[in-house]
């Protein structure tokens, strides 16, 4: 796939006229997608597909467009070439751009992660096996996923990786599940059994009398994967400079110092994690990391090509909507082992759902407890707990609320696939706060 | 093709573009093509898809060999024998409303217009117009004996106005900030949703909305205006009637549902006054089409009547495992997704109330207008709502504008409370091109008319000062 995106790069350059650049970004995936009900098969197929996104420009004007292609050159050349005779007649139309930003500065990269993956027909086989005698409901996700830039100076950069990922909940009841996930570039049989037996071993707890509370403020302990819901809403515009300068982000009192959070609270952008391309679609390169919120307070945003420009601001190599896509935050003291002993009594979340914001301004957020979520009592789990309403600032959450983070994380992969296969993802710990508003 | 039980090929050509105005800037077009094949194949009772972007003899040899191995690979281990599903075998053609688009430069030119209205106060921190048009063309074929082309316009029109002042933030928007007048058809649907000179109104309301108190908390009468009944609609009786969901299928990402089939045909879902159709008939409403994408024939078909649950949404696929009729809703967002149940065009038929009346019965209460925020827990059951636009009702009058209503309740009760429901000019007809669903994941188009309905003692609240 890298030598026919080379070779569609070089062939793209040789149709420009003297005046004219191009970039061109390249996404495709070969994949196989398992989706399970009742511990049985109920969608099982295969996506091959290529989507090039071709831009031409000319002086500060510029026109692009996405296409799909089959990956056989003798039919995607004319296509490529009709695009390029649809963006000159396009290029009539337009105004120049003043918030145009090119990368000019060449930067050449091949990432192609390591993989060992079976025949997916194996790992079938190992989750049908697994499943057996227990409500088991999900989506096996494989193959190999590609992006490519490269523009008419000369830039070239390509990522590549094959990984698996399986994501799955075990039922007892209609809202009564576990849920689990097994993910990587490897499948190793004995992890997987390991894991899916952790989550039938959880899902006994469920089995017990389920508990209603009252609304009202319990002390509560968010998973990893329950935070990362609470923290992928800050990403929802609250960290792009754009929506900072337009006052629509989230964040705009931490910004202005009228709100905080705890000091434990760092978060920063960290491109080493791996879980995405080091180029983003313009052909900038991201930096390693960028400090976003440190010690409780905003420090950074991402910023594109187009706000750089737009603010006089130096870009980020932040995609074009500014959220963060490989989200690491910072560890704190509390070890794995006792967490159900310092939450003491109060709510443990595994994970939240459904969240939006009911006061943006206040950065307030509203949500569901979901899958395994358990009263405890003196450290010890009593029952699950039915689903229950939140509606909380994060500043009280992740400030005045904030008791400890734990000395683990979990890496969240980005498994959602709409349109293509997503890249990116979140490392975090999980969260111990002092109380938690639950309304419904 | 291929000596399988079943197989069929479904065929997507779908062209884009959306202009953008911010700032009096024109914005990055965003122009696509999505071309590709969806092959789908059962035999001895396996099922397995295969999508392609590769169109050529070779690239659709190769997709029919993947879903191929799929079905084998899957047989004897599925949850319900595919061989015996009965398949359509319809020949039919289906046109959506024509569409007359203006050319780029004069849509740029209207854009550019409503964007300049909209900013005659330093206040005004951003602002923004837009029009996305989309042609899709579609064939399904199939070894049944289905031949079945359907051809559809879509046009999406949007404005949004945000006003700032220290720390508060309001925005407005024509018919919300996520393309709630999208319908098919071409430059009459600028008329209908009232685009033009809407950039300047919403401007004003934004401004005013800066200066309102926060809505007040407690128990009132909630009047919903159609710009906030679509999203009432949608998560609240289109999800949870879903018939997939009831049957599992959902219940590791989109959820469950409270609805069980034991429910269908006595279950009290709402007041008297309630009656909601599946109505893919309505020619200019976001998700009208002929078939359904596996072929079966789309008609208006009751689903709530007089408050009593008739009908699930549920496809041919669906209504087989769960022995019980549906609707004609089996349909992908694309060529390389397969099909699943959706909700299509569902709508809340008219009462006979007029606005005023609705008004003049409420003692204290407030009415909502415009969605902003929507958050629904697993089963579609415990949900909280929060809308652009407020404006408090006391001794049956209109009174001040107030920002950040937000209100919640739990599905089953709240349409119960359900005691006025307005005539067909409160009707509008409204949608949303983002429905997400499904594993691999899917963002869809549907439809939602309703009139404005008027609901008995609600908790409300505001934001916080």
């Amino acid at each position: 796939m890298q030598s026919y995106f080379l070779s569609l790069a070089t062939h793209i350059e040789t149709q420009l006229a003297a005046n004219e650049v191009s970039t061109t970004w390249l996404a495709a995936e070969s994949s196989d997608f398992v989706r399970f009900n009742h511990s049985a098969i109920r969608q099982p197929g295969h996506v091959f597909q290529l989507i090039l996104n071709l831009q031409l420009i000319k002086g500060q004007t510029h026109a692009a467009m996405s296409f799909n292609l089959s990956g056989e050159m003798d039919m995607d050349l004319p296509t490529i070439n009709t695009a390029i005779q649809d963006l000159r007649a396009q290029l009539a139309d337009l105004p120049a751009d003043p918030h145009l930003m090119i990368a000019t500065e060449i930067s050449d990269s091949t990432q192609i992660l390591p993989s060992s993956l079976p025949p997916v027909a194996s790992m079938l086989e190992q989750i049908l096996a697994a499943a057996k005698d227990v409500d088991m409901v999900g989506l096996l996700t494989t193959g190999t996923q590609y992006r490519g830039f490269a523009n008419s100076y000369g830039q070239r950069n390509w990522y590549e990786t094959s990984n698996v990922n399986f994501d799955w909940s075990l039922f007892y009841a209609t809202d009564k599940a576990v849920k689990s996930n097994y993910a990587g570039f490897t499948w190793n049989e004995a992890a997987f059994l390991s894991k899916f037996a952790a989550a039938r071993k959880e899902l006994a707890l469920l089995a017990r009398p389920p508990i209603t509370v009252g609304a009202g403020n319990y002390r509560a302990y968010l998973s990893p994967a329950a935070l990362n819901e609470l923290i992928m809403m800050l990403n929802w515009g609250g960290l792009s400079e754009k929506a900072l300068r337009t006052r629509h982000s989230c964040l705009r009192r931490l910004q202005s110092g009228e709100a905080s959070m705890h000091a434990m609270v760092n978060i920063c952008e960290d491109s080493r994690a791996g879980l995405e391309p080091g180029f983003q679609a313009q052909g900038f390169i991201k930096p390693e990391v960028i400090p976003l919120i440190q010690a409780g307070k905003l420090v950074g945003s991402m910023i594109s090509p187009r706000s750089a420009k737009e603010y006089s601001l130096l870009t980020n190599g932040a995609p074009e909507d500014e959220s963060a896509k490989s989200l690491v935050m910072q560890v704190g003291m509390l070890a794995n082992a006792d967490i159900l002993k310092e939450l003491g009594t109060g709510i443990y979340i595994a994970n939240l759902w459904y969240l939006n914001f009911s006061d943006r301004a206040t950065c307030r957020i509203t949500g569901m407890t979901r899958f395994a979520t358990f009263w405890v009592e003196n450290g010890e789990i009593i029952a699950p707990l039915n689903v229950m309403r939140f509606d909380d600032s994060l500043f009280k959450m992740l400030g005045e609320n904030l008791l400890a983070l734990s000395q683990e994380t979990e890496v969240i992969m980005d498994d959602r696939s709409y349109g293509q296969r997503h890249t990116g993802g979140a490392i975090l710990p999980g969260a111990l706060l002092k109380e938690m508003r639950f309304v419904l | 093709m291929p000596a399988v039980d079943f197989c069929s090929m479904r065929v997507v050509d779908e062209r884009s573009e959306e202009l953008l105005v911010r700032q009096n800037v024109l914005q990055p077009l965003r122009n696509a093509r999505s071309h590709g094949a969806m092959l789908a194949v059962i035999h001895d009772g396996g099922y397995g898809y295969a999508a392609t972007s590769d169109l050529s003899r070779n690239g659709l040899n190769t997709a029919m060999q993947h879903a191929l191995h799929w079905a084998r690979l899957s047989s004897g281990k599925t949850v319900t024998n595919f061989s015996q599903i009965p398949q359509a075998a319809v020949l039919g053609q289906y046109q959506g409303p024509a569409a007359s688009i203006w050319t780029r430069k004069d849509l740029i030119a209207l854009l550019m217009q409503e964007s300049v209205t909209s900013h005659f106060s330093d206040k005004i921190v951003d602002w923004s117009a837009s029009i996305g048009v989309t042609q899709t063309e579609q064939l399904f074929i199939s070894s049944a004996g289905a031949d079945i082309h359907q051809q559809f316009n879509y046009l999406i029109p949007n404005l949004s106005v945000t006003a700032n002042e220290g720390s508060e933030t309001q925005t407005r928007s024509l018919g919300g900030q996520y393309n709630g007048f999208c319908r098919q058809g071409g430059m009459e649907v600028l008329q209908q949703s009232g685009f033009y000179g809407a950039g300047k109104r919403i401007a004003e309301e934004a401004l005013a909305l800066l200066h309102a108190a926060n809505c007040p908390s407690g128990r009132m009468d909630l009047l919903l205006m159609p710009e906030q009944m679509m999203l009432q609609i949608h998560e609240s009786i289109g999800h949870p009637l879903e018939l997939d969901r009831i049957l599992g299928d959902e219940r590791n990402f989109a959820g469950t549902s409270f609805v069980t089939p034991d429910m269908f045909g006595h279950f009290q879902y709402g007041s008297e006054l309630l009656n909601v159709t599946y109505d893919p008939s309505r020619a200019e409403q976001f998700a009208s089409f002929g078939w359904d994408d596996d072929g079966s024939t789309a008609e208006k078909t009751w689903i709530i009547k007089n408050g009593i649950l008739e009908k699930p949404l549920g496809s041919a696929l669906s209504q087989a495992r769960a022995g019980m009729a549906g609707v004609a809703n089996s349909r992908a967002c694309d060529w390389n997704r397969p099909t699943i149940d959706r909700m299509a065009n569902l709508n809340i038929e008219a009462g006979s109330s007029s606005l005023d009346e609705m008004i003049a019965s409420v003692e204290y209460g407030v009415m909502m207008n415009t969605n902003v925020s929507w958050s629904i827990d697993d089963s579609r059951n415990k949900f909280q709502f929060g809308c652009e636009y407020g404006q408090m009702i006391r001794n049956g009058k209109l009174q001040e504008l107030v920002k950040n209503p937000n209100y919640r309740g739990i599905s089953e009760s709240f349409w119960r409370s359900l005691k006025m429901v307005g005539d067909a000019s409160t009707l509008a007809v409204m949608g949303t091109p983002f429905c997400g669903k499904g594993e691999p994941s899917q963002v869809i188009r549907v439809g939602h008319a309703s009139p404005a309905c008027l609901f008995d003692q609600v908790e409300v609240f505001g934001g916080e000062a």
